[in-house]
């Protein structure tokens, strides 16, 4: 079906032909290659065109190589029109259909024809090997990385977990044991915190980052020597929302290898925005990988930033109404911006949150909130002591 | 050039954080934990109390009191002071013996421990030769006699503990003195008792445990005379005018024998056993005093009919026909007699008992021997301390008010003064009235003079007579009748027997302008009380309080709701019960603030919280906090310990039912069943062996409890709009939310129709969901809000309303503040992300400096549950100080904590003592006090005449006219004080307001 479009078009060159493809509906049309417009009025455009004005859209383009790649900014929407030769071919997907998997850098070797065909018609077939995963910038967000690897010793190693907006549990647990010092001394037992327990399916686990057995140096930056297990506890779960912990890996056998100063400060932007970390979604890569990929984003000044815990704060316009007695409390609910971003990724969890709070706002609580409280139980409880 | 400036600035902070915060723990109040020895130093007025964690405790007039701590951890056995001096010597548990002085430094007398000695035996005798049993502090005040396990009498000088072998009494010299039938047959057994001739300091008798008691010449080293008695011995007393002996016995009987003349067997007098006919328990101390004329007085411990009342503990008063068995609640320690006169020689005026649990001092010159009150060592355990509540600078009408109430209460008491009148108190009256009030078990709550060394009992209110209850109040009263013998008489406040636990006290809140108090307990009750001069009949009005409002699937387990008396109940005057509310559940109420002003008070359980306005006796407010899905708070306080019954009873019942399946489909499988019984251990070695481990996950707002209400606060602030401030309600839970809510008042003419109303204002859920200890609202200068008509009386500055307010949220990992009325961050300090300590309890103080009297600074106290105590500054939220003050395992020492107005504070160290501590340099009540030896010759001074004042022999009458020398330089008495500046009164400074945060 590419094969017709091969043939070079007698259009003007100012003009990009479109074929857009959404499940199994074709839509054709040409855009105006010197004005594109921005993003937002092309994706209107879309569904328009579509008729699928409700739809949330994933759209992505198949590029010279065969590749499909995200339209998803005014930078890449862009490039996608310079590049159309001449036919800038789309493939929309609904958002909560997306298969991420389809993106990505392929292989020249491989036939363009199945990789775009097969990939978008029966997503899951052809897929041998795990690929290296590149979704989309705005839905990126860190799940754990390794830090600091400059400064450090080589036998130990600074893990940042971060739990905000994860719907996994942390997944671990810590007790108390002994290890050994070299002091002036000479060696000495010393007691120590070390992680006891992991929680299978959990964040620690399912980042390979840390193990059982290993010995926590340090939370956020702070020592654990001399101080208690409890107050250890306390002190990662007061950070578990960003949790940066040093630990003395029980296997050692895994550390990273320095080259060198080539290792330092290679990726010192990925700590400034929210959208440009790197993910790691399986175990493994980020140990057997060069220094050149782990991030080096620690930066103390980060942990003192209020994007761990921005409160939410309800205002009930006090003066306009009287005590609500039904469940529709007109009120309003300004979240903090910066909030925001965290709420859009989880939908599910962000459509519990504000049933909690259109819950929790009515004075006079109606019986249905209790029934709406029934289904928040399907979460699991977990009971941290 | 700027760093160099910044760093003039910081030392400039240092300075002034020095001038502001010093950490120091000053007095204990209250009953010492576990008291196991007595002594008594007629000639000081001071009595000695050992416990059995090796603390000694010494206490004189009111406010003269010393206290040291052995270092080695074992219990006092016996206290002895030197007589006519300031030494006393203490024997421990460990068999060691130290001796203790009352040294003068800088005109305040410090206990010093100046040496220690530990008696050493022949080598190879066995331990019991030299374990002490048995002490006599000679009257001449330079030796010691050693009485041991193995029967030996050892002589040891003091000062120095120095051993003088040549002199000691060996058991086969007082063997060989003795009769062939006493000494050669049966051992003597230890040395139960040594006891000096009070005529004549040369004899002293040797009582062995056998029954034989001998009377050793100390210069001659012979026997003079033996007292063939022949029951096991347990105390002897040796008459003032030295002509007779009287032996306590274990079979309850009590002997007296003659021992003047030259007969060196004396004869038994009489014998007698008071409580006879059936088998009597020992009477384990016997006293006899004379009196000017007429009969002595005899005090014996113990005798009791061991069947009927082998479980009292009792100490018999005999005197003429007056024969009284006092009855305690708790196990005699010990107990001596006071006497009348200058030198402690005249009629017995009191009888002071130590009790495990109390002290006891009975009057025995008034009619019918009433208890004194004492000024000190009061049982603050009399039920067990459930909550305390501090009221720093009572007015002086209030404070009157509540004193003649409970003067009004003490009407049995002796009106007789304090007889034990050591020391001089020398420090200033303080300038300002402190109120500590305690709520107790069993529905009371007792009111504490805490201004200064002393935490004297000021007024005891209690809160049952509202309820019906099972027990009758009069109880108690109807006992004692006529004839009963032994005629016992019972004695003391020490009652730790609740009748109903849901009485207990949780929570006071007073306002000590208005005198109206509010207390609340643990069946979910919440009183309101006013203070009344006149005793009063009033029906209390119940509200109740549904914290639920409709939430389903609800099940309360816990205990039901207290029943009210439905007939009027008479008040005697003092505070008297108006309002009442009962929540419904009948949860333990876990905070609650009362507002004078605007008459309203709040409150919350693990359920909700609710607003009362106890002018027009109705609800405003009710409100729910509870999350659907939090079981453990929905089915009360007892499902917590049945779930895990519960699971570990399935997981049992599992692994039962999969050995009978087995068993039914195959039942000679051995071999399966060898499994199951292996599966069922490796189950039982887990629940057993796992590992203490913590689990590391944020918290959630499904964990348990989360709708716990921890703080209520109200404040006159902006809470909608930055140009009108309202009256506000906050209310702060376990689960990291806060709760504003605005609050409409009618004017005050219509006070008493309009309805108050509230509206929801504003929720704040603290992204860590930390649970809120504290809230306060800080004015345009950063102070906190005044409390409640402070101002109106004029001793507060009115709140800057001009400038922006902000809300202060105290989490227990952080403080945090935020704008008002639009709530933003503005600032925060986090606790427990940086040292892993969480925030126990908060207050707010004022900390004055102590070298300018106008300069201050408002902070927040806080205690974690590290037992670390921070300054944290306000409003800047900065760390200031921090001082280790409780071992962090005192899980209840660091829970019952409560703060003050001014910087010092109070935990329990034990159920029935108050530690006080201070964080403010300026602010410090600690007991200076001085003690003098009488300037005049020991001998007058000495309990029981020493004739002619015979020193033992010529070397040691050196020794002790040097000793005479040094006491005039080691008695140097000194006293407390209290460096209290009022600032209150002198009206320049803004006080701290936020009296909600302590809870």
């Amino acid at each position: 079906m590419n094969k017709n479009h091969r043939v070079p078009s007698n259009r003007t060159l100012g003009a990009v032909e479109v074929k857009s493809k959404f499940g199994a509906e074709f839509r054709r049309f040409s855009l105006d290659r010197s004005k594109p417009g921005r993003f937002d009025e092309f994706y209107r455009l879309l569904q328009h065109m579509h008729r699928i004005p409700n739809v949330d859209l994933l759209v992505g383009y198949a590029d010279v190589h065969g590749d499909l790649l995200p339209i998803n900014n005014d930078d890449n929407y862009r490039k996608a029109i310079s590049v159309a030769d001449p036919v800038l071919r789309l493939f929309l997907q609904r958002k909560e259909e997306a298969d991420y998997s389809a993106f990505g850098l392929d292989t020249l070797t491989r036939p363009k024809k199945t990789v775009l065909a097969a990939m978008l018609l029966r997503p899951d077939a052809n897929r041998k090997k795990p690929l290296v995963i590149i979704s989309l910038p705005r839905d990126f967000r860190p799940v754990s990385s390794i830090i600091d690897v400059d400064i450090l010793p080589e036998t130990h190693r600074r893990v940042r977990l971060y739990k905000h907006g994860q719907e996994k549990p942390l997944g671990f647990y810590i007790r108390d044991g002994s290890s050994v010092r070299v002091t002036p001394q000479g060696l000495e037992k010393v007691p120590g915190i070390f992680i006891s327990r992991m929680v299978p399916g959990g964040l620690a686990e399912s980042t390979g980052l840390l193990a059982v057995n290993d010995e926590v140096l340090e939370v956020n930056g702070i020592e654990v020597q001399g101080k208690s297990l409890d107050q250890v506890t306390d002190m990662m779960i007061a950070n578990s929302h960003n949790l940066i912990v040093t630990v003395k890996p029980a296997n050692q056998r895994n550390n990273i290898v320095r080259s060198g100063g080539a290792a330092s400060g290679s990726s010192g932007h990925s700590s400034d925005s929210g959208t440009s970390f790197y993910g790691y979604s399986s175990p493994g890569i980020a140990l057997a990988t060069t220094p050149a990929d782990i991030i080096q984003n620690f930066h103390p000044e980060e942990l003192e930033s209020d994007e761990d815990d921005e409160d939410l704060v309800m205002e009930v316009d006090g003066e306009a109404m009287p005590i609500p007695r039904t469940s529709s409390a007109s009120c309003t609910i300004p979240f903090i911006p910066r909030y925001m971003p965290h709420l859009d990724l989880r939908t599910t969890n962000g459509a519990l949150a504000s049933h909690n709070r259109s819950g929790s706002l009515r004075t006079l609580s109606t019986a249905d909130s209790g029934l709406e409280g029934r289904s928040l139980e399907e979460e699991g409880t977990v009971i941290t002591l | 050039m700027k760093r160099f400036r910044r760093h003039g600035q910081e030392s400039q902070r240092e300075r002034i954080k020095q001038e502001l915060y010093g950490f120091n723990k000053t007095v204990e109040h209250g009953f010492p934990h576990q008291p196991s020895a007595l002594g008594f130093s007629p000639g000081l007025q001071l009595l000695a109390i050992g416990t059995r964690s090796g603390a000694i405790k010494l206490y004189g007039g009111p406010g003269v009191e010393f206290m040291g701590l052995h270092d080695e951890n074992a219990a006092v056995t016996q206290v002895h002071f030197l007589p006519h001096q300031v030494e006393l010597v203490t024997l421990l548990d460990d068999n060691s013996l130290h001796m203790w002085t009352l040294r003068a430094h800088h005109g305040v007398s410090e206990l010093l421990e100046i040496g220690r000695f530990t008696l050493t035996g022949p080598p190879g005798a066995p331990p019991s030769v030299t374990r002490v049993t048995a002490v006599l502090a000679h009257s001449s005040g330079d030796l010691l006699l050693l009485g041991t396990e193995g029967g030996h009498v050892f002589i040891v000088k003091v000062p120095g503990f120095r051993e003088l072998e040549e002199r000691n009494i060996s058991l086969e010299k007082v063997t060989n003195s003795v009769p062939e039938e006493y000494g050669g047959r049966r051992s003597l057994e230890h040395v139960e008792s040594l006891q000096e001739n009070p005529v004549n300091p040369r004899q002293v008798l040797i009582g062995y445990g056998r029954g034989l008691m001998v009377i050793w010449d100390l210069d001659s080293q012979s026997a003079v005379k033996h007292i063939p008695a022949t029951q096991q011995l347990e105390s002897v007393w040796w008459t003032e005018d030295g002509g007779h002996v009287l032996s306590s016995h274990s079979d309850g009987s009590y002997c007296r024998w003659k021992v003047a003349g030259d007969d060196p067997q004396s004869e038994q007098e009489k014998s007698e056993v008071p409580y006879g006919h059936f088998p009597c328990k020992a009477i384990s101390k016997i006293i006899q005093l004379p009196t000017e004329q007429g009969p002595p007085f005899l005090f014996l411990s113990g005798g009791m009919p061991r069947a009927s009342y082998g479980d009292r503990h009792c100490i018999s008063v005999i005197h003429s026909k007056t024969h009284v068995a006092l009855d305690f609640t708790s196990r005699i320690i010990d107990f001596f007699v006071i006497r009348d006169g200058p030198d402690h020689t005249g009629e017995p005026s009191a009888l002071v008992v130590l009790v495990e649990e109390e002290l006891v001092v009975i009057d025995l010159q008034t009619e019918g021997w009433p208890v004194i009150q004492t000024p000190y060592l009061v049982p603050l355990h009399c039920s067990a301390i459930t909550c305390s509540h501090h009221v720093s600078a009572i007015p002086l009408k209030l404070w009157e008010r509540v004193l003649s109430a409970g003067t009004l209460q003490n009407t049995h008491y002796s009106k007789k003064p304090w007889p034990m009148t050591g020391g001089q108190n020398l420090a200033p009256d303080p300038p300002q009235r402190d109120l500590l009030l305690t709520g107790h078990e069993d529905g009371t709550v007792r009111f504490w003079d805490a201004s200064g060394v002393c935490l004297y009992p000021m007024y005891k209110l209690s809160t049952a007579g509202v309820f019906l209850t099972d027990s009758d109040p009069n109880d108690n009263l109807n006992q004692g009748t006529e004839g009963e013998w032994p005629p016992f008489r019972k004695v003391g406040c020490f009652d730790p027997y609740s009748d109903d636990p849901r009485l207990g006290i949780q929570k006071i809140h007073l306002c000590k302008y208005s005198g109206y108090l509010t207390v609340a307990g643990t069946a979910g009750q919440i009183l309101v009380l006013e203070l009344n001069d006149e005793a009063a009949e009033q029906t209390v009005e119940a509200t109740v309080a549904d914290l639920l409002q409709g939430q389903e699937g609800f099940r309360w387990k816990g205990h039901t709701r207290l029943e009210v008396r439905e007939e009027p109940v008479t008040f005697p005057p003092g505070f008297q019960p108006f309002a009442l509310v009962q929540c419904q559940p009948p949860a333990v109420v876990t905070a609650l603030t009362l507002h004078s002003e605007w008459k309203l008070v709040t409150f919350g359980t693990s359920h909700g919280f609710g607003l009362y306005d106890y002018q027009q006796k109705n609800n405003v407010l009710v409100r729910c906090t509870l999350n659907p899905s939090d079981q453990l708070a929905m089915e009360g306080p007892l499902s917590r310990v049945k779930s895990i019954k519960k699971s570990l009873r399935q997981s049992f019942r599992r692994i039962r039912r999969s050995r009978v399946s087995l068993r039914k489909h195959h039942v000679n499988n051995a071999a399966k069943l060898q499994q199951a019984n292996a599966r069922l251990e490796a189950e039982l070695a887990e629940m057993e062996l796992a590992p203490v481990q913590r689990k590391i996950e944020p918290r959630s707002p499904d964990d348990s409890f989360t709708g716990l209400v921890r703080t209520l606060y109200f404040a006159d602030t902006f809470l909608s709009d930055s140009s009108h401030n309202t009256p506000s309600l906050w209310a702060g839970t376990n689960g990291g939310s806060v709760f504003a809510y605005q609050l409409r008042l009618p004017p005050v003419e219509r006070r008493g129709e309009d309805p108050v109303t509230a509206h929801p204002a504003k929720e704040i859920q603290l992204m860590h969901r930390a649970p809120v200890v504290g809230i306060l609202v800080l004015d345009g200068h950063g102070s906190p809000l005044p409390e409640p008509l402070e101002v109106a009386h004029d001793l507060a500055r009115s709140p800057d309303m001009q400038g922006s307010h902000s809300l202060l949220v105290i989490s227990e990992e952080q403080f945090k503040v935020f704008t008002l009325p639009k709530v933003s961050s503005k600032m925060k300090l986090k606790l427990t992300a940086i040292d892993g300590s969480r925030v126990r309890r908060v207050g707010v103080a004022w900390f004055g400096s102590t070298r300018t009297d106008d300069y201050g600074e408002s902070g927040l106290t806080v205690l974690t549950n590290q037992g670390d105590l921070h300054v944290v500054s306000l409003p800047g939220v900065k760390l200031q100080v921090q001082y280790p003050c409780i071992r962090r395992e005192d899980v209840s020492g660091i829970a019952s904590c409560v703060f003050t107005k001014h910087g010092q504070g109070f935990y329990l160290i034990s159920p029935s003592e108050f530690e006080r501590f201070s964080l403010s340099a300026r602010c410090v009540v600690e007991p200076r006090s001085l003690v003098e030896v009488s300037s005049e010759t020991p001998s007058t001074t000495q309990p029981r005449a020493l004739p002619d004042g015979a020193s033992v022999e010529p070397v040691l009458q050196e020794i002790q006219k040097s000793l005479e020398v040094d006491q005039t330089v080691l008695c140097r008495d000194s006293f407390v004080c209290v460096c209290y500046r009022t600032f209150l009164e002198n009206g320049t400074s803004a006080l701290a307001g936020g009296n909600v945060l302590s809870n």
